[in-house]
């Protein structure tokens, strides 16, 4: 133990390790850690991943329940639910949400799920605990930073979470929190105090992501085991590598703009205010664009989505190799089709500002932008496509749900080449059409990939299987409820009808699909049990859960399955293994499949999509004369 | 009580599913199911369960649309777009759903069908295909070729529909606010009067400078009528937050944004009375809606927009009486006769406005203002 370079890191065997270790005992020197250490203020990789998909889960918890209630209300807008008041209290008087609160739950509903479930709780959980895994590293690059950047996320979660008990309740603006109306407590209860709370919980959550993607970009680029060059990491690890420089570059620019709007809000400057005048009075603010907040926005906004999606695409990408027995089809043209996604993310954002009164030149750009973005969008449908074609498919929970994401990629893509036309925005932009788009293209697409990743790797995390019949139960209920929920929202959105009303039966024109709505409202009751369902397969499977008792159950070529069924803080009990070759190498040389770490035959070359033929030694890797 | 029954029953089913889902794995694990792998039946099972989703599903797809058709657009195939332009983007939608159709049930099916037909069975081998690049090159190029099309057809649209009013074009000035319109015609000098944001007050919602002779036949009518035939360009703007100005029929939106002025034209091509023929429908009127999330009533901010034939629309010209009538008598003492619709004094207790109004009685003046 005396030449261990990250002192961070010791090497810790698990209890449950030694049961089934193949590798021998050598126990020596090092000390157990205490509760707080392993479970708490962790810095194990591992610990914090799991720390982040099980506070992810419980927020999910939270704004899929928002969704039911504001759901409530657009089904059945003259009943009363004593349910609501029970949980709202003043918010439902009588069982009728406020108008007021209405929005404020939508807007939590919004806020919660992109960031605090489909960033932290996605990106977060699967970058932390494949990356070291998956690339052959004990740990990241800092984990004294790791775990602060899950603490961070913690904070900014208290943060919120305190929003949405006080007085005047939460922000009530949209997950967009567009000004003037974010910035005037005059023009919305949610815009009081509610609205301070939020953009602290998100400039907290803000320094939370820099901090865990600065750790991931970092230990990607300089702790890949020997062997792992670039092209022989797994499409998961560029997912994660390519999400966390997104962040890195976008989030940034949301951190300035909270603190510009909240500056406007405090101490009276004018950086999106101009000439208002309203309950009553003419502010004094002059000469502050609205609109320059949604640029500022927006330059995260977009990129954000993309932040949302390209891990569970990584994961996605992963789990269907394994359980193909094929190696993913055109792995390079995947890992292009990523960085082209990375590059045009930055450049598309006013695609959501088309009715702003933007340029119309300005506009056109941004209309080809965007389009060409579909481009790579539609290279990885095929090659996932093409991945099934004469596979030997293994039809499990996390294979369907993968599956279940390609199918909701497309759906929810093909819309988007509706919406990036900025002609047809003009009709559908802030419709029930962009609702449609957007949650089956991210909300329900990303959850697809983080329940295909959970399914996969939850032997890894926790030594144990979940349940599969729960499993497929979940899965088809959630199949058949979430295109229930989002398909007939098309309709809905081509008909006209306007996103975020509490009441459509003011107009004429919006008042014709109170059965659609209804109906919608049943299916999104029905999905939120199911994943209750779920939630409880996985706290029961974590400690009765059928056990693992081999160590790489799918057969799969990736390094975290060389690593004890149980890994205790530092991944590999010996040496860290050295790689030789890409990792989707299945059905190859009459095998079902060649793991990573074996060399390569005499006869054999590596397989030519990528390119480099002559395995080389590459970085030093720290910690790997550990013993 | 029924709440209470009704958690009662999903922890039931929770506990009767949880059960037999143990039972379920438990005997798999009997059987001998080997640890990560899926037994043929199985995997046999699932393939079919996918294909019966992706035909039944596919099949919904049409039917919706069959069922939903009528009303796409507020009027499917046979939509008569109430603008000029509305036509230009009408034929838009249809082509990018026309190829986006093709490429959706082309692409479900393949993904469905290859689930099924490549399940894992007994003594079946996987092949390894790793990449193709003349397949590669064919589906980037292809889609490149197919959204070329559609950029510069939707980028040439897009030219037209924002490019300057043409001459002569009717100015009808709407300033949105917590939670209504205010709407200003120029009169018959065609030239809208001086605002002034100083001089917004409860009396003088828009603070038109009064003093500008320009401003005295200026018409403030309740109602947004527009001329048949005849182009209009509507001057947008908002007091206090953003708004939008969203006309579903005639397919225009655009954003109300406080300080920063925007602008839409159109051409209304249908009247209110032809479109109350082709629907069968002597009731409807064409609605102004808010698009664009303004707080806690943004719901509820309908306004009546009506299309008249030439002839109709001189004599309710006609029948307007300039703005100044109602006001140059009380200039100097505060006002108190300003009609409805173009005041944002009249309020509403706000606690109460989860309670709409009923459909006949939400003209503008009944909508929810803020008096917080
Ligand atoms: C195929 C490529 C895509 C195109 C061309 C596209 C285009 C667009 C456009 C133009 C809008 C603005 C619509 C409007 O507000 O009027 C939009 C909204 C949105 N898109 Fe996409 N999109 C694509 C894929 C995606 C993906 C992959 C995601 C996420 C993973 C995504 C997430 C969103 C979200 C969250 C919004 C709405 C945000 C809001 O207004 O609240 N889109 N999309
Ligand atoms: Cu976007
Ligand atoms: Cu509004």
């Amino acid at each position: 133990m005396a030449e261990l370079h990250n002192p961070a890191i010791e090497v810790h065997h698990d209890d449950h390790a030694h049961a089934h270790d193949h590798h021998g005992h050598d126990d020596h020197g090092h000390h157990e850690l205490n509760f707080i250490e392993k479970y708490i203020f962790s810095q194990d990789h591992k610990v914090i991943g799991k720390q982040f998909l099980i506070l992810g889960m419980a927020w999910a918890i939270v704004g899929g329940l928002f969704s039911i209630f504001f759901r409530l209300q657009l089904a059945w807008p003259d009943e009363s639910f004593p349910i609501l008041e029970w949980f709202l209290g003043g918010w439902a008087e009588g069982g009728k949400l406020s108008a007021d609160f209405y929005y404020a739950l939508v807007t939590m509903h919004g806020t919660i799920l992109v960031f605090f479930v489909l960033t932290a709780g996605l990106s977060g959980t699967f970058s932390n605990f494949l990356i070291p895994l998956q690339i052959g590293a004990r740990d990241m690059a800092s984990p004294a930073m790791n775990m602060g950047s899950f603490w961070f996320f913690v904070l900014s979660s208290i943060v919120m979470f305190v929003s949405l008990v006080i007085q005047t309740g939460p922000a009530a603006g949209g997950w967009t929190a567009y000004p003037p109306l974010s910035a005037l407590p005059q023009a919305s209860q949610g815009s009081g105090l509610g609205m301070d709370l939020w953009l602290i919980s998100i400039a907290l959550f803000i320094i939370s992501v820099a901090l865990g993607g600065l750790n991931y970009v970092t230990t990607i680029i300089n702790m890949r085991t020997k062997g792992m060059d670039f092209f022989r990491m797994p499409l998961t690890i560029w997912a994660f590598f390519f999400t966390a420089i997104i962040g890195l570059l976008s989030f940034p620019v949301l951190f300035g703009a909270a603190i510009l709007l909240e500056f406007d809000r405090l101490l009276g400057t004018s950086f999106f205010l101009s000439d208002i005048y309203v309950a009553g009075e003419a502010l004094h603010h002059s000469g502050g664009s609205p609109i320059l907040f949604q640029h500022l926005f927006w330059f995260l906004g977009h990129p954000e989505v993309y932040i949302i999606i390209l891990p569970a695409m990584g994961i996605v990408s992963e789990v269907m190799a394994v359980h193909s027995r094929k190696p993913i089809f055109g792995y390079k043209a995947m890992v292009f089709s990523i960085l082209g996604i990375t590059i045009l993310s930055f450049i598309v954002w006013a695609h959501h500002m088309f009715v702003t009164g933007l340029n119309p030149f300005v506009a056109s750009i941004f209309v080809l932008f965007t389009l060409l973005i579909a481009v790579p969008s539609a290279i990885k449908v095929f090659n996932w496509i093409t991945t099934l074609w004469r596979g030997s498919i293994r039809l499990n929970p996390a294979m369907l749900f993968a599956i279940g994401f390609v199918s909701l990629f497309i759906s929810g893509g093909l819309t988007g080449i509706y919406l990036g036309n900025a002609t047809l925005d003009i009709q559908l932009h802030d419709t029930y059409f962009v609702v449609a788009h957007f949650h089956i293209v991210m909300g329900l697409a990303a959850f697809y990939g983080m329940f295909a990743g959970i399914y996969h790797w939850f032997p890894k995390m926790f030594g144990r299987y979940l349940n599969s019949t729960l499993g497929y139960i979940h899965f088809y209920v959630t199949l058949v409820g979430s295109y229930a929920i989002f398909w007939p929202m098309h309709y809905i959105g081509m008909s006209g009808v306007p996103r975020r009303y509490f009441d459509f039966t003011v107009f004429n024109q919006f008042n014709q699909y109170a059965d659609l709505n209804k109906f919608i409202t049943v299916a999104a009751i029905v999905v939120f049990f199911v994943n209750l369902l779920f939630v409880i397969n996985f706290f029961y499977s974590i400690f009765k859960g059928r056990k693992v008792t081999v160590q790489n159950p799918w057969g799969a070529t990736t390094l975290e399955w060389t690593a004890p069924i149980n890994p205790g803080h530092g991944n590999w009990e010996g040496d860290i293994p050295a790689v030789y070759r890409w990792p989707y190498d299945y059905s190859i040389n009459g095998r079902d499949f060649i793991p990573q770490t074996e060399k390569l035959g005499p006869n054999e070359s590596e397989d030519h999509d990528i390119g480099s033929d002559t395995p080389k030694p590459t970085e030093k890797v720290p910690g790997e004369n550990l013993h | 009580m029924n709440t209470l029954i009704g958690l009662l029953a999903v922890v039931l089913i929770f506990i009767i599913v949880f059960q037999l889902a143990k039972a379920s794995d438990l005997m798999g694990i009997l059987k001998g199911e080997k640890e990560g792998e899926n037994t043929e039946g199985a995997n046999k099972t699932q393939g079919l369960l996918l294909m019966i989703f992706m035909i039944v599903g596919l099949i919904g797809v049409v039917v919706g649309w069959l069922i939903y058709e009528p009303q796409l657009l507020q009027g499917g195939w046979s939509f008569v777009p109430a603008s000029m332009h509305g036509v230009e983007i009408n034929s838009s939608f249809w082509i990018t759903t026309v190829v986006c159709g093709i490429v959706f049930f082309i692409t479900q099916a393949i993904l469905f069908w290859f689930a099924y037909k490549y399940r894992g069975r007994e003594g079946h081998k996987a092949q390894h295909f790793s990449h193709d690049n003349k397949l590669e090159i064919i589906w980037t190029v292809i889609p490149a070729i197919v959204l070329t099309v559609l950029v510069a057809r939707g980028i040439e649209t897009w030219y037209d529909i924002t490019s300057e009013a043409p001459e002569g074009a009717r100015i009808v000035e709407v300033t949105a606010q917590q939670f209504n319109w205010t709407v200003r015609y120029p009169g018959a000098d065609a030239v809208l009067g001086q605002r002034e944001f100083e001089l917004i007050s409860g009396e003088n919602a828009l603070g038109i400078n009064w003093g500008d002779v320009k401003s005295q036949d200026d018409l403030m009518p309740s109602e947004i009528v527009l001329e048949k035939g005849v182009p209009v360009l509507f001057k947008l703007g908002a007091k206090d937050v953003l708004h939008s100005f969203y006309l579903t029929h005639f397919m225009v939106k655009m954003d109300c944004v406080p300080g920063i002025p925007t602008q839409f034209w159109m051409t209304p091509t249908v009247s209110t009375q032809e479109m109350r023929d082709h629907r069968n429908n002597q009731e409807f009127d064409y609605e102004l809606a808010c698009a664009e999330l303004c707080g806690r009533a943004h719901w509820n901010m309908r306004y009546v927009v009506k299309v008249l034939e030439p002839a109709e629309y001189k004599s309710w010209v006609a029948s307007q009486t300039p703005f100044y009538e109602n006001v140059k008598a009380s200039l100097a003492p505060p006002a108190d006769a300003i009609p409805a619709g173009a005041d944002s004094t009249v309020t509403v207790p706000v606690e109460g406005d989860t309670t709409k109004p009923s459909i006949g009685e939400k003209e503008s003046d009944t909508n929810v203002i803020s008096s917080l």
